[in-house]
Order: C-alpha cells, then structure tokens, then sequence
C-alpha cells in the first residue's frame, strides 16, 4: 500500500526546477540578442492549463525573485479571474510582493493589453501568446514558416495585407497586428489591439512573449525599432473610439471597453484598471499615445 | 475597478472551488478509497499513466478521483506533476522479450511459436449492462477467486517463460531487416526537455503518439484506413504484460528498478504505394513494423500508434494521418485541451479591437455614400 511520504513534496522556489528555469532564461536571452525571433524553449507542462498563460508564467516564475514586485493583468484589467489565479499561483511559489500599480511593478504578466501607462526601463513586460508564428495564417507547416523567417521571405505576408485591403478597405482588422522588428524579423505582438502597438517601438522597459502550447519565446528588447506592417499608402491605424468617452472619468484617450447594463444600455469605460483608477485619483499618469495619419 | 473588483475575482475562483466539491458531496455516499480506484478501475488508471506520461498507478489513481473520472483532467494533472520530478536516471532500452505475458495474440498467422494467450480481454465478451455486478460483495469476490483458483489443473500448467516475436518470423525470412531506413534520423530526443522541429527524429514521434490522447490517436488511425489512406494493418503481434525496468547507476551497474506493465504493438504494413516499390526492387524486405507501445492496458491506443508511426513515415500532404506536424501537434493531450478550453477566458480586448475595425469600415462607407449623394446632386444642379 501506498506510503504517506509518496505525496509528501513541496515545490522548488517559483515552481520550475533550476535546471528548467536556467535553461528558460537562457533561451530568454537568446530572444533579446536575436529581436522578433521565436526560439523554441522546452515549456514543461504548469499546473494552469495550455493556452491560459503558461508561456508568461514560465517567463514570470523564471525571472521572478525575491525583490521583485509583480502584477498580472488579463485584457487590461488586475480583476479578471485569470489574472487573480495566475498572481496567486506565482505568489504562493515564490512569496514575491504583489501590486496593482503598474509603475510601482518590476515584472507585469499581460494578456491582450500593454498598459496605457508608459513602462520604464526598469520594468520587463512578459506578454502571454497564444500563436507565436505571424505566418501561420498564411503557412500551416511549421517547418515551412521557419525557413521563411530565415529567408526573410514575407511575401505571402504582404499579399494578404493587401488582399485584406482590398476586400474590407483597411489592411487587417482586429488585434494582433504583424510588426517587422529592427528590421529583421516579422513577429506577432501577441493579440493586442492596435491600439497598443505604438507603444512596443523605441520604448524603455524589456518586452517578452511567452508561448507556452508552441513553445516559443520572442522578445522586444528596449529601444528597439518596431513597426506594424503597413504600404506607403496605406498607413497602419490604431482604434478611434469615434465619440466615445468613458463613463466614469469623461476621458476620450484610452482604449475603451464597451458595456451594457441590465437594460442593455450601452456605456464606455477606460478598459486599463490601474489606469482608470489614476485618472480618477489624478495626476495623469505618463502616456504615448499615436495620432492615425490621414 | 480597483481592489473591490480584484478581491471580486478571487472571492468568485474560491467559491467556484467550493462549489465543485459541494457538488462532489451533496449526495453523501461513502467516498471512493484510491486502491479501490486503482483496482478497480485499472484502465481509467492506465490511460491516465499514458497520456499523463507518468507510470504511477497510485499518483493517477488520487488523479482520477480528484477529478471525478475526467481522463483529460487526469492526465493533465500527472504531467503537471510529473514536470517537477528530478530526472535522476535513463533507464535502459525496455526489452519487451522478457515481458511476463498476460495477453499475445497475432492477427498474421493462426499459430504462432509460443502459441496464441488471448488472455484478459472484453473483446469476446457480449457489451449488456450486467446488474449482477452491483450485488458483487467481498465475499462473493472471494469465492470467486477460491472457484477460479479451483478450476486450474496445475499439473497442467508450465514453467513461467517468456516468448519469441512474431517478428522474428518475417526477419528470418528476410522479409523484414533489422536495418534502418536509409537516412533515418536516429537520434535519441526528449520531447519533454526540448521543443520539436521538424522533420522530427523517431525517437521524438514514438514519445509524442505514446504520451497521446488515446481517441485522437484513434482518430488520426481510423482515418489512414477509412478514406484519407490506403493502408489496411495487420496486428503482427500484440503483448501485453509486465516488463523489468533498468537503469545503469553512477557506478556503471546495470539495476533493477522495478516492472511496468505496458502495451506493445507490431503493427505489420503491407500493399499500398510503399508495398509496391518494396516490390519493385527484388531483394528490399517487403514488411516494415509500425510501433506501438504505451503504459498498462491500453489496446486501441497501442495498435492505433502502430498504424499512425508507420503512416508518418510514408509522408504525404493530402492524408491528414501522414503528416508530422498534423498529427503530433494536434494529438497533444494537454496542450488540445487546454487551448479549446481557453475560449472560456474572457476575449473582450481582441473583441472590441475587432468591433472598432468594422465601425471604421461602416463610417467610410456611410462618408463614401454621402460624398456619391452630394457629388450627383451637385453634377444634377449644374445641369
């Protein structure tokens, strides 16, 4: 019969095992030297299902120490469901303190949003990815994107583009816009609005992206040129929230969450929760924000 | 939107957990003990270790019963587990010639050398709901094992042994080599320490069809015979049975370090575009294996790997079954499941990103409509 001391095991600091956590921050490294490069890294299985955020917590819980103070936010906000059991995850593993201020963060775990706030360079943002490939749309075949990338063969990428633009008259809509960093490679921001892409370009703070189900790491390192897929033409735009402002603070210059109370009467709110909470105490907090061109 | 909200989110993920074990116990039965789960539902347990990747009948049986039977839950929790275990030893190459068998059977030929065991199997067996099994007491189990005991003539029965392959038929004819396929790529790759590329090695597609999900193995394997494939296998010989485990300690010495039970399966190929080349060149074996094998009793997931291993190295684009990247990144147990599942996060961001580009799109038609409007009146004016 089974022994007591057979389910008797606690976990090493911040979950992963040092081996892995070294092998993790390796790879990290190899994405800062190499800008827009997905490298494969070994992803062990988390206790947080696939495609809830493992990608950004093995980057999190590997970076992760005693000093640092960490914040998750899931589609803009410190309450989503997700973003509490991922902070309780990585607190209970590594005891690290916790906050909702995003400038008082050293380490911020992200889905679907980068923080209206401007982050410096003493702040790292690990950003969750469900497709690291921004090629996948156009190539099924793994082995077949990778040799693009190589090739820096992006063709395929600038058709659908235009196709896109074509058929709907913008060049793509919805989150996720391809960016071309430094000038190299082609790479997903993760499924951002365009709202936020903007601000990934020439910024202070380190910006990593976590695939956890592709296994794959990719990295913005500060001060790096980023800029979303576009033609000469036909310029890349960020939303416009056309004669929005957000109900509780009359702002316009946000990204908006729209909502709908019981009677389904439609109102605006500022969607970043720490922001939205600035706004309201004052001062304003720092923010880049990108004027579409004509 | 601040704290209140957040404190909100943690109050509701409590709650949550509290209500999947009120549900668990609103019906007050006796709870279910882990070696009853473990005896008595041994292929709930098998198919945990297989897809989990962990031989650990008593981790998979906590699994099971922590999860109410929820085999994707099960799995995932095992491998979660699993991820954070030392890997002190590599065990040597299992050698399954010295399976203690319960069960071997051949589908290629009606005798084989060591004879057919049909063993412990429903196969034959009719599929009626069977309410004799509820007034199943321990007493009646013992009296049970004391009739089945009885029945046995044991000066009938022979010396324990092991078997020779079915293999070994096809090799001794020649019929089959021992040889790898010219350009194989025989490196040893751990899918767990590294992520894949393709072409994968070998090594890395048996780990990744043995650690998958046993009905999209199925899948995958219905299909290479049904309509996306040509190919009709034949169960060369499948075993089953328990199997030593060694590993070569810091010393160099070769240890024992205990029997797994597993499934194994040689699944024979035969006609198809590859049996026609084989028959083209005159003195190239004819037969290749697909390769089975996964943890405790698990038949339909053994023989299906089997005929998936030996499709995906035939690749073709145009058969769903043929295809590395297909069928490894899609039979993933953990990573399918979680990823369909994640659709139940919420997705208003990308949502609202997506609303704003139609908007956009609805304005400059309306301004396009309008300018057509104003442009044909003013055209209508100066008439």
């Amino acid at each position: 019969m089974i022994q007591n001391v057979k389910f008797q095991k606690s976990f090493n600091y911040a979950y992963i095992d040092e081996f892995t956590k070294k092998e993790i921050r390796r790879k990290t490294l190899k994405a800062v030297a190499s800008p827009g490069y997905q490298v494969p890294y070994s992803s062990p299985e988390m206790p947080i299902s696939r495609g809830w955020g493992t990608g950004g917590l093995h980057l999190s819980l590997s970076l992760v120490g005693p000093n640092d103070v960490f914040k998750v936010i899931d589609q803009g906000s410190d309450a989503s469901v997700n973003a509490c059991n991922l902070r309780l995850f990585v607190q209970e593993m590594t005891n690290c303190a916790l906050t909702f201020d995003t400038a008082a963060a050293t380490i911020i775990q992200t889905r679907h949003r980068v923080p209206e706030e401007i982050l410096t360079e003493k702040q790292i943002l690990v950003l969750q990815v469900p497709q690291p490939e921004p090629l996948r749309s156009v190539e099924r075949h793994e082995a077949k994107t990778r040799v693009m990338h190589a090739e820096a063969d992006y063709a395929k990428m600038w058709v659908t583009l235009y196709e896109a633009y074509v058929r709907s008259g913008q060049l793509r809509t919805g989150a996720g816009h391809p960016l071309m960093v430094n000038g190299r490679y082609v790479a997903t921001p993760s499924p951002i609005p365009s709202w936020d892409v903007p601000n990934l370009s020439m910024a202070r703070c380190l910006y990593l992206f976590g695939a956890g189900r592709e296994k794959r790491i990719h990295a913005i390192p500060p001060f790096t040129r980023v800029e979303p897929l576009e033609f000469d033409d036909i310029r890349f735009k960020v939303e416009e929230f056309v004669g929005v402002k957000c109900s509780v603070t009359n702002e316009d210059k946000a990204f908006m969450d729209q909502i709908y109370d019981d009677d389904f009467n439609q109102s605006y709110v500022v969607n970043d929760s720490n922001f939205l909470d600035k706004l309201r105490q004052g001062p304003r907090p720092p923010q880049k924000l990108f004027t579409n061109p004509e | 939107m601040g704290y209140v909200a957040v404190k909100g989110g943690q109050d509701a993920i409590e709650n949550a957990n509290k209500l999947v074990d009120y549900f668990r116990w609103k019906g007050r039965t006796e709870p279910i003990q882990l070696d009853q789960t473990k005896t008595q539902m041994r292929f709930a347990v098998d198919r945990a270790m297989g897809e989990g990747s962990l031989y650990a009948p008593e981790h998979a049986a906590l699994a099971l019963l922590q999860v109410e039977g929820d085999s994707f839950e099960a799995a995932f929790h095992l491998r979660a587990y699993r991820a954070t275990l030392e890997r002190r030893f590599v065990a040597e190459t299992l050698n399954t010639r010295e399976m203690l068998v319960h069960r071997r059977i051949s589908s290629t030929f009606r005798e084989i050398p060591g004879g057919q065991i049909l063993g412990p199997t429903r196969d034959y067996s009719f599929r009626l709901l069977n309410p004799s099994l509820l007034n199943a007491t321990l007493g009646s189990i013992d009296q049970f094992i004391q009739q089945l005991r009885d029945e046995i003539d044991s000066r009938k029965l022979h010396a324990m042994t092991t078997y020779k392959k079915v293999i070994d038929i096809f090799l001794q004819e020649g019929l089959m080599s021992r040889e790898p396929r010219p350009g194989e790529d025989r490196r040893l790759f751990d899918v767990t320490r590294e992520a894949i590329k393709f072409p994968v090695p070998r090594s890395a597609v048996l780990q990744m069809l043995a650690r998958a999900e046993t009905g999209a193995l199925m899948c995958m394997a219905y299909s290479t015979m049904r309509g996306f494939g040509d190919s009709h296998q034949t169960v060369g010989e499948m075993r089953i049975g328990e199997v030593p485990v060694r590993v070569t300690d810091r010393r160099g010495r070769l240890r024992y370090v205990g029997k797994i039970k597993v499934t194994e399966a040689e699944m024979v190929g035969g006609g198809g575009r590859r049996g026609a080349q084989a028959a083209g060149a005159a003195p190239a074996p004819r037969f290749s294996i697909g390769y089975g094998l996964c943890f405790g009793q698990n038949e339909t997931k053994a023989i299906c790997m089997g005929m998936v291993e030996s499709a995906l190295r035939n690749p073709d684009p145009d058969k769903p079954a043929n295809n590395q990247e297909f069928v490894l990144y899609h039979t993933e147990v953990i990573e399918g499941y979680g990823f369909t599942n994640h659709l139940k996060l919420p997705h208003y961001v990308t949502f609202q990103a997506g609303l704003e580009g139609y908007r956009r799109a609805t304005r400059r038609n309306a301004e396009k409509a309008k300018e057509e409007t104003v442009g044909a009146a003013a055209t209508g004016g100066a008439e």
